[in-house]
């Protein structure tokens, strides 16, 4: 074995440029699919024409509310670009300039205003179905959050409205005295002079009003909270059942690491085996030279070993930048050891079933990134039926055991460590026999 | 001329059609035996089976594989290696008792030496053939199988080639080798064993399949193997 790995790794080292590739282009995907992980979608590019005129307020009770205090709310939520007319807006969607226009009418204040009107807005986009769905999408949850900070000024310039009803004194709205009595002061005052009242239908009158007055008082306090409870009826307090929490980060590490450990193991090892193939040497050792195991360990160990080398480096390397606890190291070479076998042995099945390398390559490229990208799909985003099936092909192949295994090493995750390493030291076996059977016929 | 190996009955199917029936010949030391045939006839199946990278389904070898030293038809070598770095690796992988001396006596041979550190990816047909002969005489085989050597050869590169072959079989190496080339049998070859449909028709000098073929001595034996071939043929629709 040790001859072979030295005539391979001398091939290696000479095939700079499939070296480069190897290395570069995992890292290169690795990265795309992190970055898509763990930020955050962007803003989408609207432009929002604002015709309300300017300084219109909607008025509740004693307050008013700035309409423009709904565009500064839109604004925040995409990236704003704003166009003085409608036209202008229409032109700059129809040149792609931005991906939709929100049209805020004139007549949105009188309407707010009413009381009895909704207030619309127009939404103007263009593109494809997928630019459709998107903005649309992006669109309903940015209009969403607008909506929703606008009610909640609303809803505090009616608690202060109602709080003025209640405390009296200043309140503030057009037209009312100065020094105002609150209601809540008036069953006290009645009461008061109700005392001094002799019995009678004047008292027993003044009485009925009191009661009133008391109730009104209760029940417009208790509208305040009513309105805080309508403005945001449900709260979320989320509580992890089992490990730790990922954060998103670190997580996507992992699966950037994942994913360069996968693609360059399964090709160097496909790519190894098949090379024996191209250049007709596999039958030559193949006639006593070495046995098939043993070329199968040699193809699998160069691959494993290469892979590991170079995620490790990727996983310290990104440790530089990223909080990783370099603690759980032991752990990190553990599940990497383990992954880089499971796909290596994975490498050698695909290698021992194709005849050149480039045919090799591809059908390695073919099974892995889909494999990958399946086992990336979480849980309830897909109906229950296909996501069972995606669980079913994701158990048969490494990568979702070995980024399994590589978050339980990194971050601690559910499930424990032990799981996953011997889901992968299962489908190592399992890819060692198949690649066994397919080099059967050497030729 | 004493026997180095012998082929007894050999026989091999691929699913339902017959690639060797009942081959048998045997070949003494220094002898050289072409296989000739039409396509198809099973020439690559028998090299295969003495060489032991292909088991047979019935019959026997008297030799085992590490006795035989085998070329295929393509040159078995890695592109990216010097002649030198083969020669070695093939002698460690055969566990020759003195790789170096039989890397330096194989480059001797080859009259590659000057070109020993040369990629193989950049030498001519004629030399990567040579490298692929000179690898499997690395551990210094009785037997040499060689599938169609000359294929893909121009002339001169050809003439070179079964220079060194005869030189081979001068010091006592038995070859067989199979050729389309009927014209190199007939120039080279000691015996010449004709397969047709797998089976072995003829195992004589190239002389008495001139003979056999209606030709006269120093005639054409390819126009001889032709007519060989349709006698056969004919006889075996008459029956």
């Amino acid at each position: 074995m040790r001859w072979l790995l030295r005539k391979d790794l001398l091939i290696l080292r000479r095939s700079r440029l499939l070296v480069a590739l190897l290395v570069l282009y995992p890292i290169a995907i690795a990265l795309l699919i992190g970055f898509a992980i763990s930020r955050s979608p962007a803003r989408p590019r609207v432009a929002i024409v604002d015709e309300t005129p300017p300084g219109e307020t909607v008025k509740v009770g004693g307050e008013r509310v700035k309409v423009s205090a709904y565009a500064e709310q839109l604004f925040n939520q995409v990236n704003s670009v704003p166009v003085a007319t409608r036209a202008e807006a229409i032109a700059k969607v129809k040149s792609g300039d931005v991906l939709a226009a929100v049209v805020i009418p004139p007549d949105l204040t009188a309407r707010l205003s009413s009381a009895t009107e909704q207030g619309s807005l127009e939404v103007l986009y263009n593109g494809n179905a997928l630019e459709q769905s998107l903005v649309s999408s992006t669109l309903n949850s940015a209009l969403a959050q607008a909506n929703l900070a606008f009610s909640e000024q609303i809803q505090q310039a009616a608690a202060k409205a109602i709080d003025a009803l209640l405390q009296g004194g200043n309140v503030g709205i057009l037209g009312a005295p100065e020094g105002l009595l609150g209601l809540r002061e008036i069953p006290g005052r009645l009461q008061r002079i109700i005392a001094a009242e002799p019995p009678g239908h004047v008292r027993s009158e003044l009485q009925r009003i009191n009661e009133f007055a008391g109730f009104a008082a209760q029940n417009l306090a208790l509208s305040k909270e009513v309105l805080s409870t309508i403005s945001q009826p449900i709260t979320v307090q989320s509580k992890l059942l089992h490990g730790r929490r990922t954060p998103l980060n670190t997580f996507a590490v992992v699966v950037a690491v994942s994913v360069s450990l996968m693609f360059v193991c399964v090709l160097l090892a496909a790519g190894g085996l098949a090379l024996e193939r191209e250049e007709h040497a596999l039958a030559r050792l193949l006639r006593g030279l070495v046995s098939r195991e043993t070329l199968l360990a040699e193809k699998g160990l160069l691959a494993a070993g290469c892979a590991f080398l170079l995620a490790f480096a990727m996983l310290a390397g990104i440790g530089a930048f990223v909080a990783l606890d370099f603690s759980r190291v032991g752990q990190w070479l553990l599940a990497l050891a383990f992954g880089a076998l499971a796909f290596a042995a994975l490498g050698v099945a695909i290698g021992a079933l194709a005849r050149e390398v480039r045919a090799a390559s591809l059908l390695a490229f073919l099974l892995s990134l889909p494999l990958a990208l399946l086992a990336l799909v979480p849980s309830g985003s897909v109906s229950g039926g296909f996501y069972a099936a995606i669980s079913a092909v994701s158990f048969v192949f490494p990568f979702k055991a070995c980024l399994q295994a590589l978050d339980a090493a990194v971050n601690g995750a559910s499930p424990a460590i032990g799981v996953p390493l011997l889901h992968l030291a299962g489908l190592t076996i399992v890819f060692g026999v198949l690649a066994r059977v397919g080099l059967r016929h050497a030729e | 001329m004493s026997e180095l190996i012998s082929v007894a009955a050999v026989a091999k199917r691929y699913g339902d059609r017959t690639a060797l029936e009942d081959v048998s010949f045997a070949a003494g030391a220094g002898e050289i035996v072409a296989v000739i045939g039409p396509n198809g006839a099973g020439k690559t199946t028998l090299l295969s089976i003495i060489a032991g990278t292909l088991a047979p389904d019935a019959g026997s070898v008297s030799r085992a594989a590490g006795d035989v030293g085998w070329a295929p038809q393509q040159p078995a070598l890695y592109s990216k290696l010097s002649v030198l770095e083969n020669l070695e690796l093939f002698a460690r992988l055969e566990r020759v008792a003195d790789p170096a001396a039989a890397v330096a006596r194989m480059l001797a041979q080859t009259g590659l030496g000057d070109r020993a550190e040369e990629p193989v990816a950049r030498l001519s047909g004629g030399n990567r053939q040579r490298v692929n002969v000179a690898i499997a005489l690395l551990a210094e085989p009785p037997v040499l199988a060689l599938d169609e050597p000359s294929a893909s050869l121009d002339p001169s590169q050809r003439e070179r080639l079964w220079e060194f072959i005869s030189g081979l079989a001068g010091a006592g190496t038995t070859v067989v080798f199979s050729t389309h080339n009927v014209s190199e049998a007939q120039r080279y070859a000691a015996r010449t064993l004709v397969l047709s449909g797998g089976r072995l028709l003829f195992d004589g000098t190239p002389a008495a399949l001139l003979g056999d073929g209606g030709e006269p001595a120093g005639g054409d034996l390819e126009h001889a193997l032709v007519r060989f071939l349709q006698a056969r043929e004919a006889r075996t629709a008459e029956r």
